[in-house]
């Protein structure tokens, strides 16, 4: 759980989750926090990695891959540390892990109330279009933050998970449908974030859409070795 | 070209390859970092000592006034640099961040091995 500035929420999701999911470890990555998001975090009772500086959700994110490969757990769910994520979606994320190696947990697939509109939505259908495509499987919410990952998916995460701003979630998805991995998405309900409106301001979304074919072209683009897992490891 | 400017052009060149060569003498700058720097002193020194030559390479590509060529090269080696720059940032930026990945997770088990030691003792006693 990548979590920055979080301590209103931080606290009260992790309890929702360990609540709702006994015997699950519950690992909170404060990114370089300036408030209490850590202390909330250790109270709730999880386990917190500390960050000494703000990486951004990738790196905060390769930090949980690390530690589950080097603790030897074999699945990692990532899931919001402001509450926007609904924990009684993990079991299924779980459940289609058995058939695939990276799961998504997808906003606009049925279930739930959550919709984005204008130039931001366009540019969601565009690169869910494109991200379909090379992964050889339908995902309408490709840069979801609520995922699951399997044992293949975190052998290579924990090496190449990408730092870049919305890398983190684009560029996840190519480094693993390039890798081979097999991707699936299933519908999951999302909660309103319980601070901040999503912008509608379309200099932002035209700059989102820059971002994210940047991060995409550049993804595709690069060579395969970038994405080489050391083996023996 | 009158005997001032050509001797001002040689000591120009030598002073600024002289500076490079010092600080790589000391240690100050790495040779892969000195490499472009190295090899702008070595033409401003070899333009300036045979001013010729600078007028011979202008006139085998085209280039009409010879001092155009001067710029030219000289554009294109401090836009090398700036290059060389950037790369060896996203470099260190990459280590840094590896570094930071590292020491949240030796933080972590620390306080979980010291959190283990410390209810074995409690429970010893």
């Amino acid at each position: 759980m990548p979590a920055f500035n979080e301590e209103a929420s931080v606290g009260g999701v992790v309890r929702e989750v360990l609540e709702k999911l006994p015997g699950i470890h519950v690992l909170v990555v404060d990114d370089g926090s300036r408030d209490h998001t850590g202390v909330a975090a250790r109270e709730a009772g999880a386990l917190v990695a500390t960050l000494p500086f703000n990486l951004g959700v990738g790196g905060a994110m390769r930090v949980g891959f690390i530690y589950a490969r080097e603790g030897g757990y074999a699945n990692v769910i990532q899931v919001d540390a402001d509450g926007q994520h609904d924990p009684s979606g993990i079991p299924s994320l779980l459940d289609e892990l058995n058939r695939a190696d990276l799961v998504l947990g997808a906003r606009f697939a049925g279930e739930g109330d959550y919709t984005v509109r204008g130039p931001r939505q366009w540019a969601m259908v565009v690169l869910g279009q494109i991200l379909s495509r090379s992964s050889r499987t339908r995902l309408t919410d490709t840069t979801s933050g609520f995922r699951a990952s399997g044992p293949r998916a975190v052998a290579l995460f924990a090496e190449h998970y990408p730092a870049e701003y919305l890398g983190d979630t684009i560029e996840a998805l190519v480094i693993a449908s390039r890798s081979g991995l097999v991707i699936r998405q299933v519908p999951v309900s999302m909660r309103p974030r319980a601070g901040g409106v999503p912008s509608h301001n379309p200099f932002k979304a035209a700059a989102y859409l820059g971002r994210a074919s940047m991060a995409l072209l550049f993804a595709y683009v690069r060579p395969p070795s970038t994405y080489a897992v050391r083996s023996g490891s | 070209m009158t005997v001032t400017s050509y001797v001002f052009g040689v000591a120009s060149a030598v002073i600024g390859l002289g500076v490079v060569v010092e600080l790589l003498r000391r240690r100050h700058l790495r040779e892969r970092h000195a490499i472009w720097w190295l090899i702008a002193g070595v033409l401003a020194l070899i333009a300036g000592v045979f001013p010729t030559t600078l007028t011979w390479a202008a006139s085998l590509i085209g280039i009409t006034v010879p001092i155009n060529l001067v710029f030219f090269v000289s554009i294109a080696i401090l836009f090398f640099v700036c290059l060389q720059h950037s790369s060896e940032l996203t470099a260190l930026e990459s280590k840094t961040r590896t570094l930071a990945e590292r020491l949240a997770i030796l933080e972590l088990r620390l306080a979980q091995s010291d959190g283990a030691s410390e209810s074995e003792s409690t429970t010893d006693e």
